[in-house]
């Protein structure tokens, strides 16, 4: 049983607040072999500009400094590739810095440029993130992202990442799905959601109208994980724009939408699952002990924190999130959500970790029509939707662009400009997509708070990016 | 005349005989449907890694001769003093003491037990284990840690007990000389070059 000093535990305090003033992203697509990554730092750029009314060298000229989020230079086969990309952008002599996290490389970029802003450093970041994983074979990009498990213990058994989350699926399946076939048709019903989502957003590459037993029809990858149960392998990039309150209220004066108070926190957790440590489960503002003192009753073999069935990284990157933020019950004070849905069974793990519902009945997320945009079973809207976007399964995973897209996509909801950026008919001409005649606008009305949440490997890093309508904030400074 | 490139150590310094990549020429890739336009080039490339295991690699050099070290925290200072690890941990990660290494194999010959799996239909590229690679997490009792491997015979099970096995035959001095099969199975019916 290991512990963590209440020093560890202090929730960060910022020396001034930060806000979300514009972000922009490129189309995502398996292969792009007409671009380069440059030109799609572009595209996102000038998005970016767009949205906030502006012409993109009128953006640049607030920009101070940048945070650049690349994952895997070996797929790129370009390294200081961040000095390429920013002189491209024409944003020398400015500082910058590359940032990689894994999965969490777009949530991280923009905790760095958080605390550039909150720390008076900057007035204005750009946090840019990009992957391309169209530049090796497939078979050997799972051999590259298999390097992200440890080397000589874990990527030689298979080089296959999905491997690694399928043994943590058969543990979670086993105890707190209790080995249902009905557990196994929710994990279903995520990809079906997340698939049918990504068909009314224009950036995404693997819109699909399919069914339950088409997820559990498609091939085998890592038994019980199916290959519409996996995220996709992206090529794209997408960026945003943090400032200090005085520079975003000179962007408001142009801007068609308000600035958005941004709030960012980070976790970490081994990079091997095996190292993981029995552990008491740190708790939530809306958790007591007493929510699992017979959790090993209710799940045998639950007793293990956080075992192979939870993420210690999520949970503590929830934790600083919601103690800076004001966020006491996600369910209650949140509006809408993106998860990192690197498969089916982390997007049911994370529920639990960032306190959705209580460790073991993450299922009921799903099962009771809450995380959709319009509740199935009532015809309501869903209480706190995710993923309305596709997610990583059905929009993209650009791994470096990931977290940033993510963020993009609540803030649209925020702004109220969803349907405007989505269903912009220009928009699906211009990326060779064909808008569907049955096209839904997902815009979460009301929406005045969301998060997003970027996370890495088997849960070695989490970042927690949390936005609210400045109106209606939680907590004071 | 070309042979694999081998690495040894002498006096500290790394010595290097043989092919350590090989050249291939690069080749364009063009637009079958836009009157194949030039798009880019491939970049083949051929490399080896020169890899250190350094504190580890008396792990691995035990495993071709039978043997699953593991590790244990015996600083007094310690407040976790008496942890063990398997996955072998060089330091502890408390107290980042030298942690002492032990001799493993009985217990986990004797305790050894599946606490999760899966079986993978599909590899990435360079994989070297056949398929499906039934891959297993085994629990031991008095270790902190959950160990990864793979199971070479049998259907694994949760709590199925499972003994070591060892590629002491040729062995490839990595991971893949560690295998596992369900208690009970026989010196005859192990793959070929392993041993219990």
């Amino acid at each position: 049983m290991i512990h963590f000093t209440d020093k560890q535990l202090k929730i960060p305090k910022m020396q001034r607040p930060v806000y979300l003033v514009t972000a922009g992203q490129s189309k995502f697509d398996r292969a792009m072999p007409d671009k380069r990554t440059e030109e799609l730092c572009v595209d996102a750029l000038t998005m970016a500009a767009d949205l906030a009314n502006m012409t993109p060298a009128e953006l640049k000229g607030y920009i101070h400094t940048a945070y650049y989020g690349h994952f895997a230079d070996h797929f790129g086969d370009q390294l200081l590739g961040e000095a390429v990309i920013h002189d491209r952008l024409g944003l020398d002599p400015l500082g910058n810095i590359g940032v990689k996290t894994g999965g969490a490389t777009g949530g991280s970029t923009i905790w760095e440029a958080f605390k550039a802003v909150a720390s008076g450093y900057s007035d204005c970041s750009l946090a840019m993130g990009w992957e391309r994983m169209d530049e090796v074979p497939t078979d050997e990009g799972n051999f590259l992202i298999s390097s992200a498990a440890d080397k000589d213990w874990e990527s030689p058994l298979g080089h296959i990442y999905t491997g690694y989350y399928a043994v943590m699926a058969q543990r979670y399946w086993q105890i707190f799905g209790k080995s249902e076939d009905s557990f196994r048709k929710t994990l279903a019903e995520i990809s079906v959601k997340h698939h049918g989502y990504a068909r009314m957003n224009p950036f995404a590459q693997a819109g699909m109208k399919i069914t339950v037993d088409d997820v559990l029809n498609s091939p085998v990858v890592a038994d019980p994980l199916r290959a519409l149960d996996c995220c996709l392998m992206s090529v794209g990039a997408a960026c945003v724009v943090l400032c200090d309150e005085e520079t975003a209220n000179e962007f408001a004066k142009k801007t068609p939408h308000k600035p958005l108070r941004l709030y960012s926190a980070a976790g970490s957790h081994t990079l091997r699952p095996a190292d993981r440590r029995d552990m008491e489960i740190p708790l939530l503002p809306h958790e007591s002990k007493d929510l699992y003192k017979d959790l090993a009753e209710r799940f045998p073999g639950g007793e293990r924190y956080p075992g192979f069935s939870g993420f210690l990284a999520a949970r503590m990157a929830a934790y600083y999130g919601y103690g800076m933020s004001g966020v006491t019950n996600p369910m209650d004070d949140l509006d809408v959500l993106e998860l990192h849905d690197a498969f089916t069974i982390s997007d049911v793990q994370t529920y639990e970790d960032i306190g959705l519902r209580p460790y073991g009945e993450g299922r009921d997320y799903v099962e009771s029509g809450d995380c959709y945009h319009t509740n199935p079973k009532t015809g309501e809207p869903g209480k706190l939707p995710s993923n309305l976007s596709g997610g990583l399964i059905g929009c993209m995973h650009a791994v470096g662009a990931t977290g940033i897209m993510q963020t993009l996509e609540v803030a649209t909801h925020i702004w109220n400009r969803w349907a405007e950026i989505h269903g912009d008919d220009k928009l699906w001409k211009k990326f060779g997509r064909t808008k569907p005649s049955d096209w839904t606008d997902l815009q979460v009305k009301g929406a005045k708070r969301g998060m997003a949440i970027s996370h890495a490997g088997v849960g070695s890093h989490v970042t927690s990016t949390i936005l609210m309508d400045p109106d209606h904030l939680l907590k004071k400074d | 005349m070309s042979s694999y490139g081998q690495v040894y150590v002498e006096n500290g310094k790394y010595r290097l005989k043989g092919d350590f990549h090989h050249l291939t020429p690069n080749m364009p890739i063009r637009d079958k449907n836009d009157n194949w336009r030039l798009l880019g080039v491939t970049n083949p490339r051929d490399m080896t890694y020169i890899h250190s295991y350094g504190g580890e690699a008396v792990f691995f050099e035990s495993l071709s001769k039978g043997k699953l070290l593991g590790t244990r925290c015996e600083n007094p200072d310690c407040d976790y003093k008496g942890t063990a690890y398997i996955p072998f941990r060089i330091h502890c990660p408390d107290c980042l003491g030298k942690n002492k290494i032990e001799d493993f194999t009985k217990l986990a010959q004797e305790t050894g037990k599946i606490h999760t799996f899966m079986v993978c239909e599909r590899s990435g590229a360079f994989n070297a284990l056949d398929k499906p690679i039934k891959f297993i997490n085994i629990e031991f009792d008095g270790i902190s840690t959950i160990l990864m491997s793979y199971l070479s015979l049998g259907d694994p099970k949760f709590g199925m007990r499972v003994v070591p096995i060892f590629r002491t035959l040729d062995p490839t001095y990595t991971i893949l000389d560690l295998s596992w099969v369900p208690e009970g199975t026989k010196a005859s019916e192990l793959p070929e070059g392993f041993s219990f």
